[in-house]
Order: C-alpha cells, then sequence, then structure tokens
C-alpha cells in the first residue's frame, strides 16, 4: 500500500486543570490518550464517537491548533512537530478543515472570492487574475457557478454556503481535509447534496478526508474506514462494511443499537445503554467503558484492554474478545 | 419502576374522538404594514388520538415550527391565523382568549423545546422549576409537593431526585436537562405534548434513551405527542402517524409504514431517499435546488421546480389534497385516481 | 368624563413617558435632525472665516463692551448678539468657536479611537502579558477621573488646541480598548479566523482581513458617541484656563470669561455659548444611538 497521507502514532493531550484555592491542586483532562492512525490517499477515515469523546482534540491537533503531550503526528513521512518556515507553510497549503456551522465559517465582510483566494494569497504569488481563475474552477467543482465570487455569505442558503467552506478548503491542492460534522447543520435533502458532492471530490481529485462525526449512518456511508472513539481512545477500528457488518466492541454496539432506524420495522431488539459518558476528570480504572457496559467482567475494573486484532480485520480493545 | 401512579394519570374525560384535530389551518405573516403576506401555514389538517405520536417532518422554514405554535397560541406578533380550527379535546383554541389559553397550556397541552437550556432558568433550583405547576395548578405545598416532585424525577430517570432536586440548571449534562424539561412538561399532566426537535443537541446514545423514555411514559399516560423533527429516522423510531411539511403545506400525511413502504408524494420519496443507510454505500438521492423561499412561491405546486416528475400541470395548477385507500393522504397530481378513497376532496385553483 | 373611551386615559406620567419615547423612537428611526444640525454646524465652521461679520479676537469698531443683543434696549444691528468685555462680537465667537469644537472633537476622538481600537485589537488578540500589560494601564487610567488627569497633562504640556487634542485622546482611548478587546475576544473564538489561522495567515493578516472589519462598526458607533464627550471635556478643560488658550474663540473659553459677569446680568455672554454646547453634544449623541441601531442588528428591532 502506499505511503500515508498522515499517520497518527502513540498520540497524547493532556489538559490541565486547576483547581482549589490559589489554583495549586492541578489534575489532568486526557482528551487524547494514545491514540493511532492512518489515512491514505485518496481515503476517507471516519472518526465516530461522542461529545468529549477526544474528536475534536484530535482534529485540533492536526490541524496545529494545540501541540502534544506525546506522540507524534507524521505527514507524507515527515513529523509535523517543529515544522518551520517553507516546510510549516507547506503543510498549511496541504491540509484544510471545513467546520460544522457554514453561518460561522465565512467572514460576514469579505466576498465569497476573497474568502476562497485566502489561501492562495497567502500560498502562492499568482496574479489577481490567475486567482480569479482558480476561484471560478473551484467554484465549478463544487456545483455553484463562478459568477457567484463577487456575492458575501448572507445571500447564500447553508448548504450553498457549506460548498463555499468546501470550495475555499481545495483552492490550493489540498491532499487532506479535515471535515469536522460538515453536514450536522443541514438539512436532510442538502445534507445529501453535500454528502454526494464530497464523495464526487474525492473520486475526481484524490484527495482524502478525515471526516468526524456523531451519526454513525453518515460517517459509514461517507467513510472506507471507521475509528469509534472514546474518552481518548479508539476502542475499535476497521473497514467500514465490516465495522457495520460485525461490531465487536460493546461500545460500539451501543452506538449501532442507538442509531435510528431507517423504517419503522427495523427497531432494534436491544434496549440502549445506560448512563452518560463520565468526566474525562475522573476517568474509570481500567477499561473506561466498563461501568456502561452491559457485559462487563471482573478483569474490566482491573486491566485496561489493548487493541487487539479482530478475526475479521480490523483491531478491538475489549476482554471479551482477548 | 412504578411510575404510572394514579395522579400521573392525564385529568382527562372520556370524551371519545380525537385529542387534537386541526382542519385547514392557515397562518400569515404580515410584514410592511400588511403589505406582504407570508403562508406560513397553508391549509394544514391532521387528527390526533389519545396515545398516538404523530411526527411533523419537514425542512427548516417549512412551517412546522409556525403550525405548533398557531395550536398553542403562541405566534410572534406579526403572525396570525386567518382560517382554519383548532379543536382541542372538543374545544376550538383558536376561538379562545390569551387567558383561556395561558390555562390550558403547560396543564393539558405541554411543549418540549429544542434547547433545555433555554427552557430552564438558570436562577432556580430544579425542586422549584418542576414545582412550578404542581404548585399554583393542585395547589400542593409542603411535604405533598416534595413527594410530587420527587416523584416526576423519578418518572423521567433522574437518578437520586431528592439530591438533585436542590441543583441548578447548569449542575447538569445535556440530557439530564432535557429529561427535566421533560418532567416540567408532565407535570401537569398534560393530554398532549408538542416536543419540537428535543433531541437535535444530544449525543446518539442519550437521544436513545430520552427516545425510549418518551415511549414509555406514553404507554404508561396515554398522552399524545406531537414531534417536531427533520430527523425521518426518530420518524420512523417513535411514531404512528406521518405529516410532511413543504413550503407551508401539509404535502402527505397518513399512517408512519405506509409512508415508509410506499410514499406517494415525490418529495416524500426523495427525503427518504436522501438519509443515508446503515451499512449502504449506494448514493443518496439529492434533491437538486434549495426550498423556496415562502414570500415568493412558484405557480401551481411548490415543489414543482425540483419535482424529477413534474407534469406541466403542476406548474399551473395547486394540487388539493387526495385520500387514499390505504390512509395516507397526498397532494399530489399525480395521485389522482389512483384508488382514492370515496368522494375526494381534491380542490383544484386557477 | 365618560365618553372619553378607557383607552386613552393615561395617567400624566406615562403620557408624558410615552410621548418621550416616542421621541426617542423618532429620532432613532430618523436622524434628519441631527444630521441638520451637525452639517450645519461644520458648514459654519468650514467657512467660519466667509460667515463671520468680524474678526474674533479683535474688538468690534465702533462698538462698545457689553453691548447687549440687538433686541434688548441698547443692542444694536451691527453685533446681532452683542459684544463681550473687550467689545468682540460675541456671534462672530460663535462662528469661529464652532470650528474649535468640532476639530477638537473630531480629532480627539480620532486619536482616542486609533489609540483604543489599535490597543484592543492587539490585546484581545495577542493575548499573554500583552494583554495583561495594556488591560492593567486600561485599568490604572480608569482609575482616574478624566477630566482631572487631562487637567494635569495640560498643565504639564501647555495650552495649545492641537495639544488638547492629543490629550483628550490620550485621555479617552481606554475606553475604545476594553469594548474592542471583548469584541475580539468573541471574533478570535469565530471559525472564520480559525480557518484563516489554520490556512496559515501570519497574525498581522488575520487582523486586517478579519479582525479589524469585524470591530469597525463598534469602533464607529463609539466614535459617534465619544464625540460629545471630547466637546464637553474640551470646554472644560478651556473653561478651567487649561484649554484653548485666550484670545482664541472656544465656547468653554467664552463660558469661562463670562463668569465674572454672569450675576451683573450680561446674560448673553455665557447662554449663547452655552446652548451651542448643548446643541451640538445633543446632535452628536442622537446621531450616534441612531448608528448604534443601524449598524448592530441585534438592537434594530428595538
Amino acid at each position: 500500500m502506499a505511503e500515508p497521507v498522515l499517520e497518527v502514532r502513540g498520540l497524547k493531550k493532556h489538559f490541565p486543570v486547576r483547581h482549589g484555592l490559589l489554583g495549586r491542586g492541578r489534575t489532568w483532562v486526557k482528551a487524547v490518550d494514545g491514540v493511532d492512525f492512518a489515512i491514505h490517499p485518496g481515503e476517507t477515515l471516519g472518526l465516530i464517537g461522542e461529545s468529549g469523546c477526544g474528536k475534536t482534540t484530535t482534529s485540533k491537533l492536526i490541524l496545529l491548533q494545540e501541540t502534544p503531550t506525546a506522540g507524534s503526528i507524521a505527514f507524507e513521512g515527515r513529523d509535523i512537530a517543529g515544522l518551520e518556515g517553507t516546510e510549516l507553510m507547506a503543510y498549511r497549503r496541504a491540509v484544510q478543515v471545513v467546520f460544522q456551522d457554514p453561518f460561522s465559517s465565512l467572514s460576514p465582510r469579505m466576498r465569497v472570492e476573497d474568502i476562497i483566494a485566502e489561501p492562495l494569497e497567502i500560498h502562492t504569488d499568482l496574479s489577481r487574475a490567475a486567482i480569479g481563475n482558480r476561484v471560478g474552477e473551484v467554484l465549478e467543482l463544487v456545483g455553484l457557478q463562478p459568477d457567484v465570487a463577487p456575492l458575501f455569505p448572507h445571500e447564500f442558503s447553508g448548504g450553498q454556503r457549506q460548498r463555499i467552506a468546501i470550495a475555499r478548503a481545495l483552492a490550493t491542492n489540498t491532499r487532506l481535509i479535515v471535515l469536522d460534522e460538515p453536514v450536522s447543520a443541514l438539512d436532510v435533502s442538502v445534507r445529501a447534496q453535500i454528502i454526494n458532492q464530497l464523495e464526487h471530490l474525492q473520486r475526481s481529485l484524490g484527495v482524502s478526508y478525515l471526516f468526524i462525526g456523531h451519526d454513525l449512518a453518515t460517517v459509514a456511508h461517507i467513510s472506507h474506514r471507521i475509528a469509534v472513539m472514546y474518552l481518548g481512545k479508539i476502542v475499535e477500528s476497521a473497514d467500514s462494511d465490516t465495522l457495520c457488518a460485525r461490531p465487536m466492541h460493546p461500545y460500539t454496539k451501543a452506538l449501532f443499537a442507538a442509531a435510528l432506524p431507517s423504517h419503522p420495522d427495523d427497531q432494534q431488539q436491544e434496549r440502549t445503554i445506560a448512563g452518560e459518558v463520565p468526566s474525562a476528570l475522573r476517568l474509570p480504572s481500567g477499561c473506561r467503558f466498563h461501568p456502561r457496559c452491559p457485559s462487563a467482567m471482573p478483569v474490566c475494573s482491573e486491566v485496561e484492554p489493548t487493541l487487539q486484532p479482530r478475526d475479521v480485520g480490523g483491531v478491538v480493545a475489549c476482554h471479551l474478545y482477548g | 419502576m412504578n411510575m404510572g401512579g394514579p395522579d400521573m394519570a392525564p385529568q382527562r374525560s372520556a370524551r371519545p374522538g380525537p385529542v387534537l384535530e386541526v382542519s385547514d389551518l392557515q397562518t400569515h405573516f404580515f410584514s410592511f404594514g400588511g403589505t406582504r403576506v407570508v403562508k406560513a401555514v397553508d391549509r394544514v389538517s391532521f387528527t390526533l388520538h389519545e396515545g398516538e405520536t404523530l411526527g411533523l417532518v419537514g425542512e427548516s422554514g417549512s412551517g412546522k415550527t409556525t403550525t405548533c405554535l398557531s395550536i398553542v397560541g403562541l405566534l410572534p406578533r406579526a403572525a396570525r391565523i386567518v382560517g382554519g380550527s383548532v379543536v382541542f379535546e372538543g374545544e376550538d383554541l383558536t376561538r379562545k382568549s390569551q387567558r383561556e389559553l395561558r390555562r390550558i397550556r403547560g396543564r393539558r397541552i405541554a411543549m418540549i423545546l429544542q434547547d433545555p437550556m433555554a427552557s430552564l432558568n438558570p436562577l432556580f433550583t430544579i425542586f422549584r422549576q418542576v414545582a412550578e405547576p404542581a404548585f399554583f395548578h393542585q395547589q400542593l405545598r409542603g411535604r405533598s409537593l416534595r413527594e410530587r416532585v420527587q416523584h416526576l424525577l423519578r418518572a423521567v430517570r433522574i437518578p437520586s431526585p431528592e439530591w438533585r432536586m436542590r441543583e441548578y440548571p447548569h449542575q447538569m449534562s445535556g440530557g439530564m436537562r432535557q429529561r427535566i424539561v421533560g418532567a416540567i412538561a408532565l407535570a401537569g399532566g398534560p393530554s398532549l405534548v408538542i416536543a419540537d426537535e428535543p433531541t437535535t443537541n444530544l449525543d446518539v446514545t442519550i437521544q436513545a434513551q430520552y427516545l425510549d423514555l418518551l415511549k414509555d411514559i406514553q404507554r404508561e399516560t396515554g398522552v399524545a405527542l406531537i414531534f417536531v423533527t427533520h430527523n425521518l429516522g426518530i420518524v420512523a423510531k417513535m411514531c404512528d402517524k406521518v405529516a410532511v411539511m413543504y413550503a407551508g403545506k401539509l404535502i402527505e400525511r397518513g399512517p408512519v409504514r405506509e409512508l415508509f413502504d410506499d410514499p406517494k408524494h415525490p418529495y416524500t420519496r426523495a427525503l427518504l431517499g436522501a438519509v443515508p443507510k446503515l451499512g449502504s454505500k449506494e448514493p443518496l438521492y439529492s434533491i437538486p435546488g434549495q426550498p423556496p423561499n415562502l414570500a415568493n412561491l412558484p405557480a401551481g405546486c411548490s415543489f414543482h421546480p425540483r419535482c424529477p416528475e413534474a407534469v406541466p400541470r403542476c406548474v399551473s395548477e395547486e394540487p388539493g389534497d387526495f385520500h387514499l385507500g390505504d390512509g395516507t393522504v397526498a397532494r399530489c397530481w399525480l395521485v389522482e385516481g389512483k384508488n382514492e378513497a370515496g368522494a375526494h376532496r381534491g380542490r383544484t385553483r386557477s | 368624563m365618560a365618553t372619553i373611551p378607557a383607552d386613552t386615559r393615561l395617567a400624566p406620567g406615562r403620557a408624558a413617558a410615552g410621548r418621550l419615547r416616542a421621541v426617542i423612537k423618532a429620532a432613532r428611526e430618523a436622524p434628519q435632525a441631527a444630521v441638520v444640525i451637525l452639517g450645519g454646524l461644520m458648514l459654519v465652521a468650514i467657512f467660519a472665516d466667509l460667515i463671520a461679520p468680524y474678526d474674533p479676537t479683535l474688538p468690534v469698531q465702533g462698538a462698545n463692551v457689553f453691548d447687549p443683543p440687538f433686541w434688548m434696549e441698547g443692542g444694536r444691528a451691527m453685533t446681532l448678539l452683542g459684544t463681550d468685555f473687550q467689545g468682540r462680537d460675541i456671534l462672530s465667537r460663535l462662528i469661529h468657536g464652532a470650528r474649535v469644537s468640532l476639530i477638537v472633537g473630531l480629532m480627539g476622538t480620532l486619536v482616542a479611537g486609533s489609540i483604543g481600537t489599535a490597543m484592543g485589537i492587539l490585546s484581545g488578540y495577542v493575548g499573554g502579558w500583552v494583554d495583561q500589560i495594556i488591560m492593567r494601564v486600561t485599568d490604572a487610567w480608569l482609575a482616574l477621573p478624566a477630566i482631572v488627569f487631562a487637567i494635569f497633562l495640560a498643565a504639564m504640556v501647555g495650552p495649545s488646541m492641537w495639544n488638547i487634542i492629543i490629550i483628550l485622546g490620550a485621555v479617552y482611548w481606554t475606553r475604545y480598548a476594553r469594548v474592542i478587546r471583548g469584541e475580539v475576544l468573541t471574533l478570535r473564538e469565530r471559525e472564520f479566523v480559525k480557518l484563516a489561522e489554520i490556512a496559515g495567515a501570519s497574525k498581522w493578516r488575520v487582523i486586517k482581513r478579519h479582525i479589524l472589519p469585524n470591530v469597525m462598526n463598534t469602533a464607529t458607533v463609539l466614535a459617534s458617541l465619544t464625540v460629545g464627550v471630547v466637546i464637553i471635556a474640551e470646554a472644560s478643560l478651556s473653561f478651567l484656563g487649561v484649554g484653548v488658550p485666550p484670545p482664541q474663540p472656544a465656547w468653554g473659553l467664552m463660558l469661562s470669561e463670562a463668569r465674572s459677569t454672569l450675576m451683573a446680568g450680561q446674560w448673553w455672554l455665557t447662554v449663547f455659548p452655552g446652548l451651542c454646547i448643548l446643541l451640538i453634544v445633543l446632535a452628536t449623541q442622537l446621531f450616534g444611538d441612531w448608528l448604534r441601531v443601524r449598524l448592530d442588528p441585534q438592537l434594530r428591532n428595538l
């Protein structure tokens, strides 16, 4: 297999939390606690989990908005920690992001052409006319007319704004786009448009996606591989198809049980799991999922399971399959 | 867990017939001194019986929230009901004064909104907020009030309610807060609860817990539910009936199975095709274009510019309701004459 | 009184409050009055040399000292609003005084606004120790009474119109810094700012392209509301003798010079400059309020 676009090894991010009088006490929130994954060219990795599982922190680490406590992120074989000058700019150019809220991610005082042109202005010394051409090109790529370039964002609907955000992310021949819940804020019909558009763009441009989401059906639809996160760790990861056909970790199973049916007749038999995600300040001992796990055993509260190969491919961290 | 104590049952007269019957409801927004009229709700009809759940489905701006606000009489100042009726337990709510409506709201009709933080007052304890309806409407005091509150909190699965009720909203998780809002809604023993996208901000496992809880409560109290949502998965999981709205009109309504098995209106079909299904990689059906602007609707059927099956008639004439054999009602020219039940009320307008 | 319909029987207080609210609402919706006053004063200030009948610094030939306005006994048409203790024409001094007031008001606001906006953006966007230093300085600044501080500075650098402008700018920049910093703190968390950072934009570029354009509304509104305050401060400084030096015609200075004669019955020396100050401050405030409602979408529906 070709060299991965992005390879994450043992990634950790711990935030200090001060408490007590004068902030003398200090505990650590382990937002991301030892995460490994790789994304290959033209591939989509789906990162799924509930709020507080560390998926957003992971994306911030990749986007260099936070520095890791430990571990490494390698982009096309080079560690991105300590990149400087032109190498840093090359990374900034190759990795872009699309956020969830299309109303917050476009500056209300800039025209569409200036919004899309911004990465080009930063990273290239193209002439005004060449930049204008490129803006028209990427607008067409995302299914908008090039003549919308001089308009302001408020003249567009949510779906169109999200297209503009994608166009901007594509402008600099991007290799990897972090998609942070890009369709969660959109209406159903528009959501399908954007998902189809993203899939089409990947096929024609070979760009890789890290798709972060909480809706299992959407993530499974767009992703080639899926990693399930719970409290800062990946608990299971496999090909999208095999994971859907045979989820093994009890948390993954719980997510499937909680997924909404697509027809009134395919109601899940299993009851949904009880309880809520515990605070990352007080992590449970042993397996982090054991207080909510329907099949927890005595060993689960003592020994933290490690990721082991699944018999059908992929990996899972659970004592049931030790 | 026994939660169906006698005081949980809604105080309802044993009246036959539907709990709620909305017929030809029209709500318009007036702006610029009445010179511009936006038909936010245009001739919407549906009925709801005891213990039933209706899913009111539509995209943003389709008029589903305005429909609900019309039912409870909480419309913004620019909006007015201009036609039709909302008959709740035999009484037409559109003819009631605000004072009479206030007595009905919170007691016999309750609402659960999307953002629980906005529904809860951050300065008051959970006890005070849950106790309020019982304090005012049922005149409970002291120990019986405390027991009533604990009972309600237990009904929405708040663990150790005797401690939790002394806490403030910010000390609770999002799922817990939404359940508190549910407890407040149940406090008056309502016979109708309108839930407006109550799970949008919740995580998937918490959403599933909350939906299960609502179902259990409904089974025990027989309350009728209107579930406003854009998520067809929630409809499939929760609802007995569905009403699909588009551009202020109810374009299809009927039993949930019929709608999922055999959607009649092209818009309903498109919506169902647009939702990703677990384990399927088939391309999604995407409806071209954007939902129309209500202030400037296309002539004829509002959906025709985006409809893949539109015929010339759709451009010129607006279809009326066609009642079909399987209990569904669709507003589309394509179903005209297809096993229509009895005398159809199809109406034409040039 | 049985014939009066019930809904018109308002308590007198409520009726007055209602009328006041109506006036405020009208002023917010239609800035014409404020624009006419400000525009008129601006024209007067620009063309003061052409309009003013006399040199404002010299006594009028053939006039006495303390001539009353023309409609009073002893008043003359050649000095419409009377003369002062040196026999100078009040009207000419008022006309030239408008120039001083407007220049000091606008330039002082510009100086305060520029320093304050720059500091607020620096403080809010760069953060860290820069933020700490700037905020501690503004704390110290705000703890001092503005006018006392201004008097102190004026006494140090000596009186002149341009010194007054710098001093008032230096005194009033802190309120901008505070408000702008708050605005920047929320802007910094907006996703379009993060997107620019992730795309590799430099801090300077983010400030220039994303922060500054988005705080300009707030800065403009603050400016329009500060002009009046600066004009009053200038008048106060001039009144106290540390502002615009005589014989320059400034409204505050005119008030000061007439102080001793106020009780002697020469009211025109104080009333006219006082009215001018009232008029210009009221007009700037009304205009500022209208601007605030126009530019702040959240207030537009109030």
